[in-house]
């Protein structure tokens, strides 16, 4: 502990310019933080609990809200009692904040070195109007997670394109397992779905400008996205009364080996873990090209953390902000056993896992053609809702396709 | 002789003979009232105000409020989503008046006097202490498609599996059928403590003029208990119109947004994750309040007829 504590001591010291300033900070430091899961709320204690022995004249005040209140309760806190520091989500989710004139600026972080080097890759997400607004701490891959005991069994191999993709799902079928899981109770479950066929079949820049509100929703080239995901429901390749399950009770249907896959964020791997599932029986693979002309994009969500702009002690939040995105933080707080995902400094390794590897290599030398962070992320809130319903209801009745895109036309024009 | 001195009936007479003292029958019992009728001014009557005032802005809780008239309202006329959750909260209104004979039949059911019958109320009580929640995933896991009792049951007739609550046409008929549950037992509870009430003579009476069965029911009983019914009445109309946390549970709103019912739609627009359209969730909740105006005027008007009745 005390090795690792003068570690990280003299590793944040040599951060800042004037070595001595570290240990200037003073008063109380607050952070509202939405880790309430066991595992990142540890990370978060510690976090917490390593600044502020760090800085002997600084007290960390650390409150941890549950992850879902959370979405509600930050506008509350942010006009009425700001902490210094407080935890939100990458791009568009964080443009109500950044418009009402809530979050600080902190694109003086973004140019020093240490952190334009190192987190240069997400920096398009915490981008708006020209300015950063926070820091990422971490992010997931998203893709297929499969069992690789059943796709042995019928000799498949993981796909590169669409076609062996559905020709895999129909030998599955053929042997009575269906191909993918999915619980599309609350909705963003199919927003998944839709962002890897639209990034396949349109490309990145398409769906970023569809979730911009720039494209029309009855467009040719969006019917097309729906066309490709129609062959897959024609053939009954998802679980049959997904709009009844949440996301985790989705998994059984893997763990039992009635589907074969799910599209999915990493975050579905412990589970599917502790499930029973060994390593020998889950796989990870890149979701296939549909269209080669477009070049593959992934969806990884990104967590983040921004001092809002009526924070009182902003020297010490961004203090924090650099301690946190610092290598060595990143690479403990995303080990497998804190939060098991990827860490955002590319001077930090990653943790020693099946899963998370094959992610980051997929994430750094894979995706050309850019990181989305989620399709409820990416478009506004209301869009969001709206299309995701969409969504559900195309996967349970297809044929009312046109009724649901003319809805989600109105809403656009409403919304943007 | 001495002069007898009344006692001095007037002690507080001169300048404590004041204003507050003549008054006091009035003052007392407005001063008693006051935190109650303070408090209701407060978080009542003044939000319904405010509600009234912001379902005219355009807000998201956060920056500048925008005056947009009535373009709220203008687009709650087109609003589908709107016009399935009013559909569904007249399903649910009418549907849940099931709870008052269903509550009743039980109620006659078990006023009996056999061996244990407090435990059987009890039993059938069970259901409505049981938090709404808890009800929400009992039927929940009741219906569920894959390893659901219902499917099972069904399957024993030959009956095929059916999805309730993924079932756009059924959802909203599967959970007032799981709020019925408690519904049923709490409109029991009333009729029992009812039936307690009736005069043993003028069944002694209607027996001797020859009523049974439905006429003795329907002739001799049920006039007994109409105070009964007009609870049961008033908590069976709030209780559907609140309908909110079995919605939430079971099915959030879904499938596609076909169970909905005013209030939930109304927490969806103004507060959930996705929502903060605070003065479109207010025009939501003006609407709602307006049909629950119908029925609380209705029931002002029932109750101070009685008292009226009362008073001849």
């Amino acid at each position: 502990m005390l090795n690792k504590t003068t570690a990280a001591l003299a590793l944040s010291t040599a951060l800042v310019a004037p070595a001595a300033f570290a240990q200037e900070l003073e008063g109380t430091l607050t952070i509202f933080s939405d880790m309430s899961n066991p595992a990142p709320r540890a990370v978060m204690e510690s976090l917490a609990a390593e600044f502020d022995e760090m800085h002997p004249n600084l007290e960390v005040e650390l409150t941890i809200i549950d992850r879902e209140a959370y979405k509600t309760q930050i506008r509350n806190f942010l006009t009425a009692n700001p902490p210094d520091v407080a935890n939100w989500y990458a791009a568009n989710r964080m443009r109500p904040y950044v418009s009402a004139g809530l979050f600080e600026d902190v694109s003086d972080l973004w140019e020093e070195p240490e952190i334009a080097e190192n987190l240069a890759s997400t920096r398009g997400a915490m981008t708006i109007d020209g300015a950063q607004w926070g820091v990422p701490y971490t992010y997931y891959q998203w893709g297929v997670y499969y069992r690789e005991d059943i796709y042995d069994e019928y000799g498949l191999e993981e796909p590169q394109d669409w076609e062996t993709f559905k020709s895999n799902c129909q030998t599955l079928l053929d042997n009575g397992v269906k191909c993918f899981t999915i619980g599309t109770k609350f909705l963003w479950t199919a927003g998944g779905w839709f962002d890897y066929l639209n990034m396949r079949t349109n490309g990145y820049d398409f769906h970023m400008a569809l979730t911009n509100g720039e494209i029309e929703w009855t467009d040719e080239r969006v019917r097309q996205t729906f066309a490709n995901w129609r062959e897959l429901i024609d053939m009954g390749a998802f679980i049959d009364n997904h709009q009844s399950y949440s996301w985790q009770e989705a998994l059984p249907f893997m763990v039992n080996g009635d589907a074969a896959a799910y599209l999915m964020g990493n975050f579905a791997v412990a589970p599917l873990r502790e499930a029973g599932l060994s390593d020998d029986q889950i796989d990870f693979y890149q979701f296939p090209v549909i269209n080669p002309d477009v070049e593959l994009a992934e969806d990884a969500p990104t967590d983040t953390f921004h001092i809002p702009s009526g924070a009182t002690n902003k020297e010490a939040a961004r203090e924090f902000l650099r301690f946190v995105v610092s290598a060595d933080v990143q690479t403990r707080i995303n080990a497998g056993d804190a939060l098991g995902q990827l860490p955002v400094n590319a001077s930090a390794s990653i943790d020693d896992d099946e899963m998370l590897a094959q992610g980051f290599e997929m994430l750094s030398s894979n995706s050309p053609g850019g990181i989305a962070q989620f399709f409820d992320r990416d478009a506004p809130a209301e869009m969001a809702s709206v299309a995701m319903e969409g969504f559900q209801e195309f996967m349970v009745f297809p044929d009312n396709l046109d009724d649901i895109l003319a809805r989600l036309e109105q809403a656009r024009q409403r919304i943007y | 002789m001495t002069t007898a001195t009344l006692p001095d009936t007037h002690a507080d007479s001169g300048p404590r003979n004041g204003w507050l003292r003549r008054n006091r029958m009035l003052v007392s019992p407005l001063l008693f009232l006051a935190p109650g009728v303070l408090f209701f001014l407060v978080y009542v009557i003044f939000p319904i105000f405010q509600s009234f005032g912001l379902s005219f802005y355009a807000w998201d809780g956060l920056g500048e409020a925008r005056y947009v008239g009535l373009a709220n309202y203008q687009e709650l006329a087109t609003d589908r989503n709107f016009e399935v959750s009013l559909w569904n909260n007249l399903r649910w209104l009418l549907l849940y008046l099931l709870a008052i004979p269903g509550g009743l039949f039980i109620a006659l059911f078990l006023n009996q006097t056999i061996v244990g019958i407090r435990l059987y109320k009890s039993l059938f009580f069970f259901p409505f202490v049981i938090s709404q929640v808890v009800v929400g995933l009992v039927f929940t896991w009741f219906y569920d498609p894959t390893f659901g009792l219902l499917n099972t049951m069904l399957g024993w007739v030959g009956a095929g599996p059916i999805n309730v609550l993924g079932d756009p046409q059924l959802a909203t008929y599967g959970i007032i059928a799981a709020g019925l549950w408690p519904q049923v037992a709490y409109c029991m509870i009333l009729y029992l403590t009812g039936l307690n009430a009736v005069d043993p003579e003028q069944i002694e009476a209607g027996r001797l003029d020859g009523a049974r069965g439905w006429r003795m029911l329907w002739h001799i009983i049920l006039p007994q208990l109409r105070p009964a019914t007009f609870i049961a009445f008033v908590v069976t109309i709030i209780g559907a119109l609140r309908s909110f946390d079995l919605i939430s549970i079971m099915t959030n709103g879904g499938p596609f947004g076909s169970t909905r019912v005013l209030s939930f739609y109304m927490f969806e627009k103004a507060l959930s994750e996705y929502g903060f359209r605070m003065g479109y969730g207010a025009a939501i909740a003006v609407v709602l309040f307006l049909i629950m105006l119908v029925f609380i005027a209705y029931f002002l008007w029932s109750m101070w007829r009685d008292e009226q009745g009362a008073r001849r």
